[in-house]
């Protein structure tokens, strides 16, 4: 049988999926005419996986609140869409794994520096190596800092702050994380033998796939308020680092995933697909995962903080640059689950806000932001193609009405995988970024052919839909100068 | 390198194909086979060709996992997921498997090996992590004469 979504257009960039059925919420869904209709493509195709069943599936679930939302990056997930946010009810409602996934608080670390671009001329491909050499990437890589069990309790229990203690970086970094890079609740005790081990020699290292370490430059500010608040101007040299939770977070995910399959049928949740597996918030499963999930978003703030610190001391031996020098702009995740404050219907309400492929984006004024960005609201960081652009962003107050202050996070993926590597050549990437100045330095090549620019979406058109929504508004756009990947 | 000797009931399981099927974000892998074990073998070959060139694998040292679930199709994503967590302990990357899978009163106990050496990024030339197996496009049957086990990995 032949599935039927009913969209109805609200503005340019705004949709309606419209309650049917089971669905307790309408699905609304933040994008351009060209993205819709892919959505609708994979329906009419039948594709396996579509994020439009996804956003009703999702608006399905028990104790949603006002809709399922879907972001200008939308692509089909598990469980979730990409680009998905789903805010639940404390009592009523359920916590979801595919809501989070399994790379718990991957995201992105910005480091500014004060260099222009002119600074790297004649040293750019130094720095890449070095870069290369100095922070581990690619399947297999090991990390420097080895933890013994108890020392990883800690870590998951104090994030960012943890590593800060044992040397890299510094306080001040603290300060320009998502929660301070340490979020509370984190029982190290709900999270299995294995996911610690695991994580033993992988701390400090960045992953594969999507993940990627980008020297950048400013090229162009767009909201010139926002960025002087955030440091940033025209010219500037910035680096990004985009990783995750690594092992650790991956077999939280893992081992949730069995119990909340458990959870599901034995608290008789109708879920529309297994991939939707969750457990009741307050129940004892829901509990216990949240607590995971705050342990998992803490190593990857840990792990994004080491990286930061590898990254700096590339720059002092290469640029003779004081480590001091490179502030953190901002550290924000992607996956991820919290307890946040809204207002729902003129009322505000204690929500359990999933986000996955999606970031917080709080607009002006929420006490959540650092006190030096609080006046504009906090960063976005939309990572996009190695070979095209990222941008900052911020959030609108329009999105905290609208999206439950939620952001984009990337340019969001437009070919599988396998049709990248069918498509395109990871020598001939490489040749193409080279001549268009950008140095990529890889662990995979099969992996610089899956994530060609080309296998996503062109970044401009998300950020635009994202603006014309009204939900983020952005502030500079980043080049890449030089790229390493996993 | 010539590869060391394998027991033969690997060696025929050897020919039995998997595939991937398109999925925008991540990746779906099917394992066939004439038995349901040869569909979780090539399962698992599937899963560790995602991460390395399997044919520049040796197997040399063996690794053994026993496991149960109570339907089949979750038996696949603890068999998936059990070889994906291990690894990080063992630092064994397998490009052979051997399975046996008993239907007990509760549901199935699978005993299961795998053949495979230390990683070597450049010889086996790396490609990328996997970090999950999911639920999302579980799937193993008995269809036409062939079983099938497949899933969507998290990429």
């Amino acid at each position: 049988m032949s599935e039927e979504f009913t969209l109805k257009r609200i503005s340019q960039s705004e949709w309606l999926l419209e309650k049917s059925g089971e669905m307790r919420v309408p699905g609304r869904i933040f994008a351009d005419i060209q993205t819709i209709e892919q959505l609708q493509t994979d329906v009419a195709e039948k594709k396996e996986w579509n994020a439009l069943r996804q956003v009703r599936d999702v608006a399905c679930l028990p104790g949603i609140v006002t809709a399922a939302l879907a972001l200008p990056d939308v692509h089909p997930g598990y469980g979730f869409p990409i680009g998905g946010v789903g805010a639940f009810d404390l009592k009523e409602g359920v916590v979801v794994v595919g809501g989070v996934g399994f790379d718990i608080n991957c995201g992105v670390r910005l480091l500014a520096t004060p260099l222009h671009k002119e600074d790297l001329s004649g040293v750019l491909s130094e720095l890449a190596d070095d870069l290369y050499r100095t922070v581990p990437a690619g399947l297999g890589s090991e990390g420097k800092l080895r933890l013994t069990l108890d020392e990883i309790d800690q870590l998951l229990r104090e994030g960012a702050r943890y590593v800060v203690k044992r040397g890299y970086g510094v306080e001040e970094d603290l300060v320009h994380i998502e929660e301070e890079g340490q979020i509370p609740g984190a029982d190290p005790t709900v999270v299995s033998r294995l996911a610690k081990q695991r994580q033993f020699r992988q701390v400090g290292t960045l992953g594969s796939g999507n993940h990627y370490l980008e020297v950048q430059t400013v090229v162009r500010i767009i909201d010139p308020e926002a960025a002087a608040v955030y440091g940033l101007e025209e010219g500037q040299v910035v680096t990004s680092i985009h990783t995750g939770s690594r092992a650790l977070g991956h077999q939280i995910g893992q081992d949730y995933l069995k119990e909340m399959e458990q959870a599901s049928r034995r608290y008789q949740i109708p879920i529309r697909s297994r991939e939707l597996v969750c457990a009741p918030i307050l129940s004892d499963e829901g509990k216990r995962y949240l607590s995971a999930v705050a342990c998992g978003s803490n190593c990857a703030f840990a792990n994004r903080q080491v990286i930061a610190h590898l990254v700096r001391s590339s720059f002092a031996r290469i640029l003779g640059l004081a480590e001091e020098k490179m502030h953190t702009v901002y550290d924000i995740g992607h996956n991820n689950v919290k307890v946040e404050h809204h207002l729902v219907d003129g009322t505000t309400r204690a929500l359990l806000v999933h986000r996955k492929g999606s970031t917080r984006a709080f607009g002006p004024g929420r006490r959540e932001s650092p006190p030096a960005y609080r006046a504009v609201g906090h960063p976005t960081l939309v990572g996009g193609t190695m070979g095209t652009a990222s941008y900052v962003m911020r959030g609108t107050n329009l999105g905290m009405e609208k999206a439950f202050g939620s952001g984009i996070h990337g340019a969001g993926r437009a070919l599988s995988r396998r049709k990248a590597a069918k498509k395109y050549w990871g020598k001939d990437v490489k040749s193409a970024m080279a001549a268009d100045g950008i140095i990529l330095r890889e662990h995979s090549l099969r992996g610089v052919a899956e994530e060609a620019p080309g296998a996503y979406k062109d970044v401009e058109r998300v950020v635009h839909a994202a603006t014309d929504a009204g939900i983020n508004q952005p502030v500079a756009c980043l080049r890449p100068l030089l790229v390493i990947k996993g | 390198m010539p590869l060391p000797a394998v027991p033969t009931q690997v060696a025929v399981q050897m020919i039995m194909p998997f595939e991937y099927l398109d999925h925008t974000a991540d990746v779906c892998l099917r394992g066939t086979g004439e038995t349901v074990e040869e569909a979780f073998c090539e399962a698992a070959r599937a899963l560790f060709n995602l991460m390395v060139d399997l044919e520049r694998v040796a197997p040399k040292r063996s690794q053994r996992v026993s496991l149960f679930a109570e339907r089949l199709d979750l038996l696949l994503v603890e068999w998936l997921s059990e070889l994906l967590g291990q690894k990080d302990l063992t630092d064994l990357f397998l490009s052979r498997f051997h399975v046996d899978i008993r239907q007990g009163k509760d549901g199935f106990h699978l005993e299961g090996e795998g053949w495979g050496e230390p990683l070597d990024p450049p010889r086996h030339r790396v490609k990328l992590e996997v970090k999950g197996v999911t639920y999302s496009g579980l799937h193993v049957a008995h269809e036409g004469k062939i079983w099938i086990a497949q899933c969507v990995v998290d990429i």
